[in-house]
């Protein structure tokens, strides 16, 4: 809401020594934020004053313009006293006018200095001026001319229009509708500045008592329209001009001066903060109906926009039906124009639910509707109507009707019922009732009884309806600044849970392993999961999908992090970096069957069972970690040569994160996409996938521009945090002499060296301490379609040295076992 | 080797002669002493020490020597072999410290040398961010809650006082899941979770929750569709806006440091009556001489979050007494908080995942 300073201090009186800063300061601390505070002419520097033409020469140029070869007397405001030589391309005045005149040395708006300059044959010392040019709006049709009566020539222009005018900009929350006004905001300078006094409410008024002679209204839903105002005025001017102070006002608030009639609506509106529309009344046939829209009825607004009507949508209607969508917006068959002579006022109060919602059926914002919807004083439609009357009479002329059509009355504001000292209570601070009733009343409350006190809001405040509210307008009138600052004090806490602990340990972890940590946004498209290589029947192309979301191109909720990693590592590449390896530790959706989320009650707690259905109502969220790593995963350098990033590295990262959570982790050949399919890991906690890792395969390397060869991973973090291992016993070792045995067995190149060592390990008994893969050959000695495995194994007894022989046989045993189950064969 | 001699033996052999057993005394040193290195003194050792070695052979004859005899000779062998042998260990000791030297000469390197050939790792700021604000909330005793980001509409908006109709509700732009009429949005505040935890804990409940949230913006560089939040939580008996005032405090003053304060402007929020926004005191400029400063461009104070008494409805909802209990909530920004800690003015390289960004907070903020 942006107002001039002027305009406030039109209904209320504020101390000479109160600084707009101050003033604004004030209003910030008791709920009227301050966005800021502009100048108009800010921008204008240097001479601007008033000039009266002497003379005007017409001269028709080659380029088919006309310009005007001027005189104007600006006085002693160019030093001189002489006439003023200026060339002017608009035609809008006369000698005589009253123009603004911008003398060589001023700068307009945008920077634009003025000189003296020799233009179409003449030296033009300076310029006479059109709204535009002074940044008053975007009127181009001619230069300002003032009224005659405006001032002398030579005199300062930028009191005269408002220019030195300090507009200030508030944020006006959601339940202070009221404050979308000047009467609102009056109120509250009064309330919130010391030493305001003198207000005077352009809302109190004397006005006409209805009677039958105005235009008839029926309103069918009573709800919906409580209050229906109608006047109406007859012989009016349209070619009238809107008042300059009018038009100035406007323009400050943001809103663009059209024509009397309509400025005039949107005056009173920003005065009282009663919406008002006006209806060309000689369009209007018959009565006027007010009622609810039957489902697909159509209306074109005033914007031109066609829409199909819905049953909860509330309308205004004639015998052509209907003119207008109630409190939102007008119907285009009835608008006022620049014809119009017979204006029919409307003043209606509307039920803000309706209107909110009608908003948003049709995504309609006004300044009309954003009143509206919030909530607007039921009482004042008679006054708004007498006032709108009695400013387009005055400017516009004609006769005011002496119908005065008012139908249905105003609700009436409901008691709250609230403890004398709940805002001591709630703010921590010392308020006794005494300055709790004062502050109620100070807004406009009526206030009876004492220790439980009765409050009634005044109409204009509709936001006031539980005891919490009225809570805070006596906090906030306190000042919120005056609070004091006491820490509470918890009860022991317990600290982070475990899956706290265990999600930053993941994080330390792989960013020990080299890892650098990105986040990135979880919307998916089937471009992006079709990049991934994944077959049509993968169940990560089942995705939540959003109703509205940034993207076309991304309307899912992603089932994998790989996606983003992926295109996240290829930006990094497209930037330069050669190696890299990144990872996320995040949740994704995956959706499952199930129902709505109901929507529960909220007058009491819902039941478990009402709880448990809206959990059951939305998808698996389970956290997941992955990884992207291409490149060199060693550098090379003086020590050698680098070592490229292997399949290996992407299953050593998560098994690293399972290490860290005590668990180990198993693989086994998996084929699933986005990696290669002769290069990719299941990996298994116990029997349980919780994963996958390798290298990618060469398309999808290629699709999201990254190395060949490079590698991710993704696991379901929720089964390895499940089972971290907690409370681990503390090992106890032997301290007898080891027995090492080296073997190398050849298998058939296709054998898992996986299934190997296990058998390994189940024939060599409980002597065995460890075993290890530490060489992998292939080539002549062992013949093709062969691989040599090497494994190093220690036996160890808990209780006794080794026999002699001892760790052989165990060794033999193993080897036997490796035997029968691979087809091993010791070299 | 022979035994010892029972007979006498009228032969004079060499032990006897003191002179030629100092002699080879001297001579086994001299040539100790001038062995140059280790290899040196292990032939110097076998000629002079060795079962061969002059010394040696003396040694064995005395067993030959009438008894009378063996004694003296016995002595003058042994002290000669002693002092042979103590030359020997401490030139061994000598030689061995000498070649230690020369040789960790020899095996100087350029420590200058670079070392990288495993890349740094790094967390993400936002990340740390979230666990640092955690960290301070635990160290006051309260909890971290967390809940789902695709959450229940009755959660998101119903339960916290936004009702289907309230305005409030275009203040934030949803994203809805499909089908619309299964009421599931991206949630749009961690609020959810407060409820989640209100529902499901009895007072006195100290929690804060840290999570991601999202809003229908386009992504700008003030503006991104998912961002993280941080709200706190406080139910118990006799709570105040000054106990809600004296958190913020506590939590401004250990993120931006000590004296950071905060100030609250009335303001709107359905889930809190009365409700305000809260401002951080600048820590750059500490609101003194403001005009030039660019982190609090001039105003002193910063634009942190919001926060509020717990409105009864919201009990009443999520089954608490609100006759017995109050509470206060707040939340804000912890990109936002992030972005004035380090000075950055487009959030953009916090979702972008260029690595030289997270790299250059390395793992602690
Ligand atoms: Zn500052």
């Amino acid at each position: 809401m942006k107002t001039p300073l002027s305009w406030i201090t039109e209904y209320v009186d504020v101390p000479d020594h109160v600084t707009t800063d101050e003033l604004t300061a004030r209003l910030t601390l008791t709920g009227l934020k301050l966005e800021g505070i502009a100048s108009p002419g800010a921008e204008i520097t240097g001479p601007l004053v008033v000039g009266r033409v002497l003379t005007m020469e017409p001269e028709p140029q080659k380029n088919g313009k006309t310009i005007n070869w001027c005189t104007v007397d600006v006085a002693d405001a160019n030093g001189s006293g002489e006439p003023q030589g200026i060339v002017c391309g608009a035609h809008n005045f006369a000698p005589g006018d009253l123009v603004v005149v911008v003398l060589p040395g001023g700068v307009l708006p945008g920077g634009f200095e003025i000189s003296a300059r020799k233009t179409y044959g003449h030296v033009s010392s300076g310029m006479i001026c059109s709204a535009a040019e002074l940044g008053l709006g975007d009127d181009h049709d001619g230069i300002i001319v003032l009224p005659a009566d405006a001032g002398e020539p030579g005199q300062d222009v930028r009191p005269l229009l408002g220019l030195d005018e300090e507009i200030i900009e508030f944020e006006i929350n959601p339940d202070r509708a009221y404050a979308l006004s000047l009467r609102g905001i009056a109120r509250e300078v009064l309330v919130s500045v010391e030493g305001a006094s003198g207000f005077r409410d352009p809302a109190l008024r004397e006005t006409p008592p209805a009677n039958d002679a105005g235009h008839p209204v029926v309103v069918e839903d009573e709800a919906g329209c409580p209050v229906f105002v109608a006047r109406k005025i007859t012989g009016f001017d349209p070619s009238a001009p809107t008042p300059e102070v009018i038009a100035q006002r406007l323009t400050a608030a943001g809103m663009r001066p059209i024509s009397l009639a309509v400025d005039v609506t949107n005056y009173v509106m920003l005065e009282t903060g009663r919406p008002i529309h006006g209806y060309d009344a000689d369009l209007l046939q018959g009565p006027i109906v007010v009622r609810r829209a039957r489902e697909g009825e159509t209306l074109t607004t005033l914007d031109g926009t066609a829409r199909t009507l819905s049953a909860e949508d509330l309308v205004v209607t004639d015998d052509s039906g209907i003119i207008g969508l109630g409190g939102v917006m007008g119907g285009q068959t009835t608008e006022m124009s620049a014809t119009t002579t017979s204006v029919l006022v409307e003043a209606a109060h509307w039920d803000a639910t309706s209107m909110f919602r009608t908003g948003r059926r049709h995504r309609i914002t006004s300044e009309a509707g954003k009143r509206n919807e919030r909530g607007v004083d039921a009482t004042i439609c008679e006054a708004a109507a007498d006032r709108v009357v009695e400013l387009l009479t005055t400017y516009g002329g004609g006769q005011v009707d002496p119908g005065v059509t008012v139908v249905g009355t105003p609700p009436s504001m409901p008691t709250i019922t609230v403890a004398g000292d709940r805002a001591a209570r709630v703010s921590g601070l010392d308020i006794s009732e005494e300055r709790a009733v004062a502050a109620l009343r100070a807004v406009g409350c009526e206030v009876s009884g004492t220790g439980t006190l009765e409050v009634v809001p005044p109409p204009w405040r509709p936001d006031l309806t539980d005891p919490q509210d009225t809570t805070e307008e006596v906090i906030r009138l306190v000042g919120y600044d005056t609070i004091p600052s006491v820490l509470p004090q918890a009860p022991g806490g317990r600290g982070l849970t475990r899956t706290q602990l265990l999600r930053r340990r993941i994080g330390r972890t792989m960013a020990g392993a080299g890892f650098v940590e990105v986040v990135t946004f979880p919307f998916v498209g089937d471009a992006d999961l079709d990049a991934l290589g994944l077959p049509g029947d993968d169940p990560r192309r089942t995705t939540l999908r959003l109703s509205n979301p940034l993207s076309s191109e991304a309307p899912g909720m992603t089932t994998t992090l790989l996606p983003a990693l992926l295109r996240t590592a290829g930006r990094n590449v497209g930037l330069g970096a050669t190696s890299l390896a990144i990872f996320e530790a995040a949740p994704v959706t995956v959706p499952r069957a199930s129902g709505p989320a109901p929507i529960l009650p909220v007058d009491r707690r819902p039941t478990d069972a009402e709880l448990d259905a809206l959990d059951k109502a939305l998808p698996d969220q389970p956290l997941h970690l992955g990884l992207v790593a291409a490149g060199e995963h060693e550098q090379a350098g003086w020590w050698g040569p680098g070592r490229t990033v292997t399949w290996a590295d992407a299953v050593d990262a998560v098994r690293t994160v399972a290490g860290a959570l005590g668990l180990e982790l198993a693989t086994r050949p998996a084929t699933t996409a986005p990696w290669h399919p002769g290069r990719c890991a299941a990996l298994l906690l116990g029997d349980v996938v919780v994963g996958h890792a390798g290298e990618l395969h060469p398309r999808v390397c290629t699709a999201f521009g990254l190395p060949p060869r490079s590698v991710a991973a993704e696991v379901d973090l929720e089964v390895l945090l499940q089972h971290a291992v907690h409370l681990r016993p503390a090992p106890s070792f032997s301290g007898y002499p080891v027995a090492k045995e080296d073997v190398a067995l050849v298998v058939d190149e296709t054998v898992a060296a996986a299934d190997v060592e296990a058998a390994l390990r189940e024939g060599a008994g409980e002597l065995l301490e460890s075993i290890r893969l530490f060489d992998v050959y292939t080539g002549e000695q062992v013949g093709p379609g062969k691989k040599s495995l090497a494994f190093a194994l220690r036996f160890r007894a808990p209780d006794r040295t080794l026999k002699e022989g001892e760790s052989a046989a165990a060794r033999d045993a193993a080897v036997r076992v490796a035997g029968e189950r691979t087809g091993a064969v010791q070299r | 080797m022979s035994g010892p001699n029972t007979e006498y033996d009228p032969v004079e052999v060499t032990p006897l002669k003191a002179d030629e057993v100092e002699a080879m005394r001297d001579a086994a040193i001299a040539a100790i002493s001038a062995a140059p290195d280790l290899e040196a003194l292990k032939t110097v050792r076998l000629e002079h020490v060795g079962d061969r070695s002059p010394l040696a052979l003396a040694n064995r004859e005395i067993g030959a020597l009438p008894p009378q005899a063996r004694k003296d000779a016995g002595q003058r062998v042994g002290q000669a072999r002693g002092a042979v042998n103590k030359a020997l260990a401490e030139r061994q000791v000598q030689l061995e410290a000498e070649h230690e030297e020369r040789m960790l000469v020899e095996e100087t390197v350029d420590v200058t040398l670079p070392t990288d050939r495993v890349r740094r790792g790094s967390r993400h700021p936002i990340t740390l961010q979230s666990e640092l604000v955690a960290d301070i909330f635990v160290a006051m005793g309260w909890e971290i809650a967390e809940g789902p980001v695709v959450e229940a509409e009755w959660l998101n908006f119903d339960a916290l006082n936004l009702g289907p109709d309230h305005p409030a509700r275009t203040m934030q732009d949803t994203f809805w899941t499909e089908p619309a009429d299964h009421h599931v949005v991206l949630r749009t505040q961690t609020s959810p979770v407060q409820a989640r935890t209100m529902l499901t804990r009895k007072p006195p409940i100290y929690v804060a929750c840290p999570g991601r949230v999202f809003r229908t913006d386009e992504y700008d560089a003030t503006h991104s569709p998912m961002f993280h939040q941080v709200e706190g939580l406080v139910v118990d008996e006799g709570i105040t806006m000054a106990h809600l005032k004296g958190s913020l405090d506590h939590l401004a003053s250990q993120l931006f440091g000590d004296g950071i304060d905060t100030r609250f402007r009335p303001s709107y929020f359905p889930f809190t009556e009365p409700s305000a926004e809260v401002d951080v005191r600048c820590f750059v400029c500490r609101g003194i001489d403001s005009a030039s400063c660019r982190t609090c461009r001039g105003e002193g104070w910063i634009e942190w979050g919001g926060c509020g008494v717990v409105n009864p409805r919201v009990l009443v909802a999520c089954g608490i007494d609100p006759d017995t209990y109050s509470g206060f909530a707040f939340g804000m920004g912890i990109d936002r908080s992030f972005m004035f800690r380090h000075t950055l003015e487009d959030l953009r390289p916090l979702f972008e995942g260029d690595v030289r960004f997270s790299s250059a907070f390395g793992s602690e903020i």
